[in-house]
């Protein structure tokens, strides 16, 4: 049977009262047991300006905000100008009538004017609820999920309160009733319920549900919805969180608190990263194990704070100066996040040296429906080879009396040296940024030995030997034989799998999708024996200078037949990789840079 | 393989360490007569004084010859990046409360590259100790100006002289929040053990600035120069408690510049203190890892 997929935008000023009918109606869906994706375009701005929150929802899966609205709700005369103009035959407009003039339409838009200021008594946050009501209505959602909505939502104000709001909101779906043509279909109902959430909560309980007992941030966008998760939760969960003075005192705070046992981790974008990277390299000097979420946006420097980009690859990778280990993953959904947190520790903590992941503004601040049931508060812990006090109170006044025999950075055949915590009776040992010895003695200025240094190299590169085994490699999506693979990385699959899917059905392209999700350690072997049986490769990413293009190059030697990218700040729509694959398969172009239709 | 959590062999318990237990395998490698050595034997005296065990103690430093410390010292330790031991360290106190928390560094390390830390580790009340080894030079990158330096001063960085103000940290951490504030000579190595046990005692911020003469690169500021100037607070019957009167104490620098207690206040809790999530349960690095059923339910119901 075919899937029901609508999408409803609802547009104004910041300030002006958005989020509240978007999270109204995204939970209404959610609850119905829709799948969902809500992408919301805003502007570094506190008051003003254009917001334009975009709720898709099918019983279908849902991997991106899609192609097309079905409802638009302007809150002010901007928003029809930006967007009335996007809207084709089927879709409807519901606007204030007295407050906003629509203007010319497309064959087949309804206008759906409403008497908002008699239908809401005058209040104009109540005006809102009415447009939402009538959203429900034309969807063929009965009225009594918004109703208990209105209840939660007023619950604290009293009962006068929500039985006027409950008046206004009935009179908007009534009114609605009598005035506009319903869709011609109706929003399906399953039998189950869905929850919401967001990248930035995903990643802050994936790192509740690896344990982390320490977080530290400073506010930067689009991360700070992981410190705000962290700090609402942090007594409730036993977690200690620290606002601190800037990235670089987050950065070495945390790498305390991982060196003294704890699980430790902190999120930031591109530029608190910045400020982060030599303490990065001290992690991985030391061999502290810690994870670090870096929420890409729009830049250099300050960029576009409120926009989404995949431009900190390279930052990434080279982050700190020297070699040292690093894991790099790129999640691509809010629940791939939720998982990866608790798998990046454990591999963290097994080799001793930094995590950092890769996320975006998209998937971060973007919001996806949620099974409960998908999400396991009790993920496999493995801290590694760490060493605890033992806990019966038999400390060694002596101290060192033992510690001979204890050797930090112990050479191994695996590389990994058992860790022993602050507090240990008998471990006592230094541990430095300088190269060090087997035991810690720095061996950068007295003991300066060129075979150490060699010795200490090579053993901690030695742990990385094995790292590849233990995370899986890509796998192809679609047909083995397809005329064309389109890759890419992190939150680029969901919209790279609904162009495939678009090709093939609207298109007669047969497409199929490598997305990248380990960026480091790299299965390179794996990566370039599929794309070296492809067809033609096309890579997918959300930047200017093709920064995982360059990067598989240099680890496979596999150049690209093709290029799709976008650096306008905005994510990528189905359409856009479509249009563009028709272009370069036709032989139009090896470089596409779709236009990005909205101006949000 | 699965997970390897070991635990630490028991170890019999013995009498209260020796001086000794603090001495480490490795010897310090500082200039010979450098301010620094005075601070290491003040520091390992005032730790076998107060009778703390070596393995509950972490020693953290930053960058610099003095940053060195640690490593010279029988007490687990961080040898960390320039600049970050209070970051560092606030992180190591708050993971695992029950151990003494002390940095070591350099007024560059400290005021210069590190300031941003100084002053929001003093606002916090950070339960440790911070020993400044205030030489007003940058000794390891052999001699360049720091921000002690008075001004006029010559060196490499200011061949014609100093012409920006110093930083002055003691009525800086009297007014920044500091709890405790002390300044130490290296040259009055009993007096500095006193303010040394002090600080640590203290259950608060603690700096005890430390003028420790690099006879290398500061031919200005030597033991002699101090020798000559400096008087004991202790001596003067200056109170502690009176905030007006350590600030004023403090900015006092010239023909007599003081050294001792300056300030000193008991009624603020410590950060530790006021996180309810230390509380109870123990150190935090030691809790068991995870989150309930019950906990993980509550979560997932804010999301429906």
């Amino acid at each position: 049977m075919a899937k029901v997929d609508f999408a409803v935008g609802i547009g104004g000023e910041a300030g002006q009262g958005i989020a509240t009918p978007g999270n109204i109606l995204a939970r209404i869906f959610a609850r119905r047991g829709l799948n969902l994706n809500a992408y919301n375009a805003y502007q570094s701005i506190i008051r003003g300006g254009h917001t334009f929150l975009t709720i898709r929802a099918s019983d279908g899966p849902v991997r991106s905000m899609g192609d097309r609205l079905d409802v638009l709700i302007p809150l002010n005369q901007d928003t029809v100008n930006r967007h009335l103009g996007l809207m084709t035959a089927g879709s409807c407009v519901i606007y204030d009538a007295e407050k906003i003039k629509p203007g010319d339409t497309a064959p087949g838009v309804q206008l759906c004017p409403m008497p908002m200021k008699q239908l809401s008594g005058g209040d104009k946050l109540a005006g809102n609820t009415v447009a939402v009501a009538a959203t429900l209505q034309m969807l063929g959602i009965e009225f009594e999920p918004l109703e208990s909505s209105l209840q939660k939502q007023f619950q604290k104000k009293g009962e006068a309160v929500i039985a006027q709001n409950v008046g206004y909101a009935r009179a908007g779906y009534d009114y609605a009733a009598q005035h506009f043509t319903a869709f011609p279909f109706k929003a399906p109902k399953l039998d189950r319920a869905l929850g919401i959430v967001t990248g930035n909560e995903a990643a802050a309980m994936g790192g509740a549900a690896a344990g982390v007992k320490f977080y530290a941030a400073y506010p930067m966008s689009p991360s700070t919805g992981v410190l705000m998760w962290m700090a609402r939760h942090a007594r409730q969960l036993g977690m200690m969180v620290r606002q601190v003075e800037d990235e670089i005192g987050v950065m070495n705070m945390v790498i305390g608190a991982a060196h003294a046992g704890c699980r430790a981790m902190c999120a930031t974008s591109g530029g608190g990263f910045a400020l982060m990277s030599e303490a990065v390299g001290m992690a991985g000097m030391i061999e502290v194990p810690l994870v670090c979420i870096d929420v890409q946006r729009a830049g250099p420097a300050t960029g576009v704070p409120t926009k989404t980009e995949q431009g900190d690859l390279w930052q990434l990778l080279g982050a700190g100066q020297g070699d040292f280990q690093r894991f790099i993953v790129a999640p691509s959904t809010q629940l791939d996040l939720f998982r990866a947190i608790p798998e990046l520790f454990n591999l963290c903590d097994r080799y001793q040296c930094p995590g950092l992941v890769l996320s975006d503004l998209l998937i971060s601040e973007g919001t996806a429906s949620v099974d409960p049931a998908d999400l396991d508060f009790h993920p496999p812990i493995d801290r590694g080879e760490i060493i605890f006090p033992n806990g019966n109170g038999s400390a060694n006044p002596l101290g060192g009396a033992n510690d001979s025999s204890y050797l930090r950075y112990k050479i191994t055949e695996s590389g990994i040296s058992p860790r022993a915590v602050p507090g240990v009776p008998g471990h006592i040992h230094v541990v430095a940024t300088d190269e060090h010895d087997e035991d810690g003695t720095l061996i950068s200025d007295e003991f300066t030995n060129p075979h150490k240094r060699r010795i200490m190299v090579e053993k901690r590169a030695r742990k990385f030997q094995d790292a590849l085994a233990r995370i899986p490699a890509p796998q192809l999506v679609g047909p083995a034989n397809a005329q064309v693979t389109l890759a890419g990385w992190g939150s680029t699959e969901g919209v790279i799998r609904e162009a495939v899917e678009k090709l093939a059905s609207d298109e007669g392209i047969v497409a199929n999708q490598l997305a990248i999700k380990w960026i480091v350690p790299f299965h390179a072997e794996e990566v370039a024996r599929v794309l070296n049986a492809s067809k033609h490769v096309i890579i997918v990413e959300n930047n200017h200078s093709g920064q995982f293009a360059r990067y598989l190059r240099s680890e496979t030697g596999f150049a690209a037949h093709g290029h799709i990218r976008k650096y306008d700040g905005e994510p990528f729509m189905p359409h856009h990789i479509v249009n563009a694959v028709k272009d370069q398969l036709a032989g139009k172009t090896r470089l596409s840079v779709p236009v990005h239709e909205i101006l949000v | 393989m699965s997970t390897v959590i070991e635990e630490a062999a028991p170890i019999v318990p013995a009498a209260k360490p020796g001086k000794d237990a603090y001495k480490f395998k490795v010897h310090p490698d500082w200039c010979p007569g450098c301010g620094d050595f005075s601070v290491l034997n003040a520091l390992q005296t005032a730790l076998f004084e107060l009778g703390l065990a070596p393995h509950q103690v972490v020693v953290i430093s930053g960058i610099g010859c003095s940053s060195n410390l640690p490593g010279f010292i029988n007490t687990y330790g961080m040898h960390t990046l320039h600049g970050r031991s209070l970051a560092v360290a606030t992180g190591v106190k708050l993971a695992n409360h029950d151990l003494t928390v002390i940095c070591t560094g350099g007024d560059g390390d400290g005021f210069g590259i590190g300031g941003n830390h100084f002053v929001h580790t003093m606002r916090r009340n950070v339960d440790l100790t911070y020993i400044v080894m205030d030489n007003q030079i940058y000794g390891l990158t052999t001699g360049q100006t720091s921000p002690t330096s008075v001004k006029g001063m010559k060196t490499k960085s200011t061949p014609f002289g100093n012409v920006e103000n110093p930083i002055n940290p003691i009525p800086m951490a009297i007014v920044g929040g500091a709890t405790y504030v002390a300044r130490g000579f290296s040259g009055k190595q009993k007096h500095l053990v006193e303010l040394l046990k002090g600080a640590i005692s203290h259950r608060g911020f603690a700096l005890v600035d430390v003028f420790s003469p690099c006879v290398t690169y500061n031919k200005d500021n030597t033991y002699q120069f101090f020798n000559q100037r400096v008087e004991i607070l202790e001596d003067q019957g200056h109170d502690p408690a009176d905030f007006h009167a350590a600030v004023d104490k403090g900015f006092k620098w010239g023909e007599k510049i003081p050294i001792g207690l300056f300030w000193k206040r008991t009624d603020l809790p410590a950060l530790d203190e006021l996180e309810p999530v230390l509380a109870d349960g123990g150190p935090l690095a030691f809790r068991p890892l995870g989150v309930s059923d019950e906990q993980a339910r509550a979560v997932v119901q804010e999301l429906l």
